[in-house]
């Protein structure tokens, strides 16, 4: 866990990064830090490993008070991730992945096998260990910057704009990565980013930033989107807030159907059961992206509107058709999600 | 003119010129040990020093306004300056071309360390890394092929400028100059020029060829 205590930064030319900061930072939970630049973000996730000291308050991870430990050993037991990734160009991937191991004195050998079970777990190759940083893609190289910053096995990881220079398909794939790493792993993340919806996808808790340094509001993402505390947040979350919270709920529990038969348009399936498209009467095609119960109600609604006949094919792990939802049922449960969110809040 | 040249042809082949203690040999032997010992003794001067500036980021206008100096330094000047302070010795020679190499290994060591990446040189401190971890596996190896640039010019600016070791009297390629002066004998200062020439050139190619051999791995 991350405490922050009437946490203040003021820098030599006056001005203030991080304005009386009070915030608790979950253990085993991904806190993200949103706002737009200049908002101090990054300046208090800078002052938990010390690269940014604080002018007064206190920060204590883990218990202990951050300023009364030895900087360059506090850094190695906190991963640290940064946009661009900061990889040593000098050194192969593996090498870099080693950083933190060969500082606390690991041998080389045990380093090395470390780094090499990393760069799997990462979804990197054997052979990607050998190269240099500048001949991986820029999605390749922020993986390695993950797999550095796990390699000593942290509590804590701080990513700094990890996903923010590359483009949008691969920054989904590592979201995903991500998540699925967090699943195994339980660390305590403290995540910076200024794109609202990726804070909504990673988060378990989301602190907004208002330029100044001042923490406007710190909620679970439902909670924000349903009850954002002022405007500023209101105008910071955007105006499809509704469609954000719909892409935090998932399919499971809306009720399905058998698939229509002998109407105006049919569902075709494959011999394995597979949705392979819609047809209609006079042989018109139409393609259907089938969702399991794991996808959100956005992707849903989205299938919905897409859909000639406004049903959704339900599919299960293994891509077998389950039945159809209708778009009034996605209708009524979005509503309902809404309705939940705000009782909650 | 032709006949210069072909007297110079005969110079440089006769194996007559080249053995014996003021054979070519044996002053290209003394050139290379002045060059040579003068480009170290820089290094060890301004290897720290470039590198204490650009890990500080204090001192800077030093490294920066060496430069100007270093092209302005009167290099025989120096020499005769120091020999008449402190008499005939290779000490002139040594401290006048140590001077001429500093300001390049200064600036090209200074210059490196500017140029690495300031979000790696924070990555650096991010993993964990002291200062002095910071300097030896990061800002060293990443500013290193500026560094053998500035060591390769230095040693090149030595090699044509240690002719004047003959000015005050001792070895090297630039007896054939200065002694060619003297007698009037146009074909030995031009046979020694253009060894020296050769040498420098050599110096060059050999140590880009290095340099390229060595940092095949990086980008630009």
């Amino acid at each position: 866990m991350i405490q922050f205590d009437a946490v203040h930064k003021r820098f030599p030319n006056g001005t203030t990064a991080v304005h009386d900061l009070t915030l608790r930072m979950p253990e085993g939970g991904v806190t993200v830090l949103v706002g737009s630049s200049g908002c101090g973000k990054t300046t208090t996730l800078r002052m938990i490993n010390r690269m940014v000291e604080p002018t007064s308050g206190t920060i204590r991870v883990g218990g202990k008070d951050v300023t009364r430990q030895d900087a360059a050993e506090l850094r190695r037991s906190i991963g640290y991730v940064i946009q661009q990734a900061g990889l040593f160009p000098h050194r192969t991937v593996l090498d870099n992945i080693a950083t933190v191991p060969l500082l606390l004195g690991h041998g080389r050998r045990r380093a090395r096998a470390k780094a090499a079970e990393l760069l799997e777990t990462v979804g990197l190759t054997a052979e990607a260990g050998k190269r240099y940083p500048h001949q991986l893609s820029g999605g390749q190289q922020q993986r390695v910057g993950v797999a550095r910053a796990l390699a000593a096995d942290p509590p804590v990881l701080l990513m700094d704009e990890p996903f923010g220079a590359v483009d949008p398909v691969v920054r989904t794939q590592l979201q995903d990565e991500l998540l699925r790493l967090q699943k195994e792993l339980s660390k305590t993340i403290v995540f910076v980013t200024h794109d609202v919806d990726e804070a909504v996808r990673l988060g378990d808790q989301i602190a907004i930033f208002r330029t100044g340094g001042h923490l406007v509001q710190c909620a679970s993402p439902a909670e924000l989107l349903a009850r954002p505390a002022d405007d500023f947040v209101a105008d910071f979350l955007g105006a499809e807030r509704g469609l954000k919270l719909l892409s935090l709920k998932t399919l499971a529990g809306v009720p399905q159907g058998p698939a229509p038969e002998g109407e105006a348009w049919t569902l075709v399936l494959d011999a394995a059961d597979k949705p392979l498209h819609w047809a209609s009467k006079d042989g018109a095609e139409i393609p259907v992206r089938p969702l399991k119960d794991g996808d959100s109600l956005l992707a849903a609604l989205d299938e919905s509107i897409a859909s000639p006949t406004g049903l959704v094919a339900r599919v299960d792990a293994a891509g077998r058709l389950t039945g159809v939802t209708s778009r009034d049922d996605i209708h009524r449960h979005a509503g309902q999600a809404h309705s939940e969110a705000r009782v909650a809040a | 003119m032709y006949e210069l040249f072909k007297n110079l042809g005969t110079w440089l082949t006769s194996g007559a010129n080249w053995s014996g203690s003021d054979g070519i040999a044996h002053r290209l032997a003394e050139h290379l040990q002045y060059s040579l010992l003068a480009t170290l003794i820089a290094a060890a001067i301004g290897l720290p020093l470039g590198l204490l500036i650009g890990h500080t980021g204090k001192g800077a206008f030093v490294a920066i306004n060496l430069a100007s100096f270093g092209r302005a330094l009167p290099t025989v000047g120096l020499v005769v300056l120091v020999f008449l302070a402190g008499g005939l010795s290779m000490l002139p020679v040594y401290v006048a071309l140590v001077a001429l190499a500093v300001p390049a290994i200064v600036t090209n060591t200074y210059a490196g360390m500017t140029a690495v990446d300031p979000e790696v040189r924070d990555a650096a401190r991010g993993q964990g890394m002291r200062g002095h971890q910071v300097l030896f596996q990061v800002e060293l190896p990443l500013a290193l092929p500026l560094i053998m640039t500035g060591l390769r010019l230095a040693l090149i600016q030595v090699v044509a400028t240690a002719t004047i070791a003959a000015y005050v009297s001792f070895g090297g390629l630039g007896r054939y100059v200065f002694d060619g002066l003297a007698q009037r004998d146009l074909v030995q200062v031009l046979g020694g020029a253009v060894l020296v020439a050769v040498v420098a050139v050599a110096l060059d190619l050999l140590l880009s060829g290095l340099q390229r051999f060595l940092f095949r791995h990086r980008t630009a």
